[in-house]
């Protein structure tokens, strides 16, 4: 038997045999890939830390003023009509960490949230949905006249 | 401790709308106060709302979501004097508790 090969399968099954061993619930396991997504400072790396690349889908909703005069808030509502969906994720392409938020929607609740948040300049908001585990997306630009970050 | 939120829930033909502010400054770790010095993040990163002991919405959360944080979204059943729960948690730790009767 080829040792290392027996080393990369003990390292790659010890995270499921401690899911397994209800040591680590999925969720737990879940709730740490999302912190680090909100950590990730490129829109191509927190799309990565989301879980890949995501499908443009005409079913998702998002309502944010074309033009924003106070980047600090901004009003920002989604409404994914893509039936299972459990998770809705905000991103600010251009803010230094482009993930703002993640909502995680229970089976009766109505995907569909609405929240402020802050822009440092016009970008465009991307809303990443996942459904019965795939990805979707959708984009709309907002202008931002007054930045919200730094000042 | 942190300012109590205000949370509204209405409920009507079997959907719940809840809506809540929260008080909390949500330092983005980016911002320099008068005198130069940056301003250390703080920001609310977990909020859970509850319905009795079922949780009907679950956020995560980084810097970028505004001061005094809105949140308002619908969940299916729900009756007038039911419980709606909203809890938040900060990067520091801090936590609040905040429970509203569904109109």
């Amino acid at each position: 038997m080829n040792p290392t090969r027996r080393t990369i399968l003990k390292s790659t099954s010890a995270l499921g045999l401690l899911v397994a061993a209800g040591l680590v619930t999925t969720r737990q396991a879940f709730a740490a890939s999302g912190r680090e997504a909100f950590e990730t400072k490129t829109l191509a790396d927190t799309l990565a830390a989301l879980g890949g690349q995501a499908a443009d889908s005409k079913d998702i909703v998002i309502t944010s003023p074309d033009i924003a005069e106070n980047g600090a808030v901004v009003p920002v509502a989604v409404t994914s009509n893509i039936p299972g969906t459990t998770e809705i994720a905000f991103l600010v392409e251009k803010n230094p960490n482009p993930l703002a938020a993640l909502f995680k929607v229970g089976p009766d609740t109505v995907p569909s949230v609405q929240t402020r948040l802050k822009m440092g300049q016009s970008t465009n908001v991307i809303v990443v949905v996942k459904a019965g585990g795939k990805l979707y997306s959708a984009t709309k630009e907002t202008k931002v006249t007054l930045g919200g970050c730094g000042g | 401790m942190a300012d109590p939120m205000k949370i509204r829930a209405n409920a009507a033909a079997g959907v719940t709308e809840v809506k809540v502010l929260m008080a909390h400054p949500m330092e983005s770790g980016q911002r320099k106060d008068a005198s130069g010095t940056l301003v250390p993040a703080h920001y609310i990163t977990d909020v859970v709302v509850k319905h009795g002991e079922r949780t009907v919405m679950e956020c995560v959360w980084g810097q970028a979501v505004s001061q005094n944080p809105f949140l308002a979204f619908k969940f299916k059943g729900g009756a007038k004097g039911d419980k709606v729960s909203v809890s938040w948690k900060d990067n520091k730790g801090d936590t609040r508790t905040d429970e509203a009767t569904i109109a």
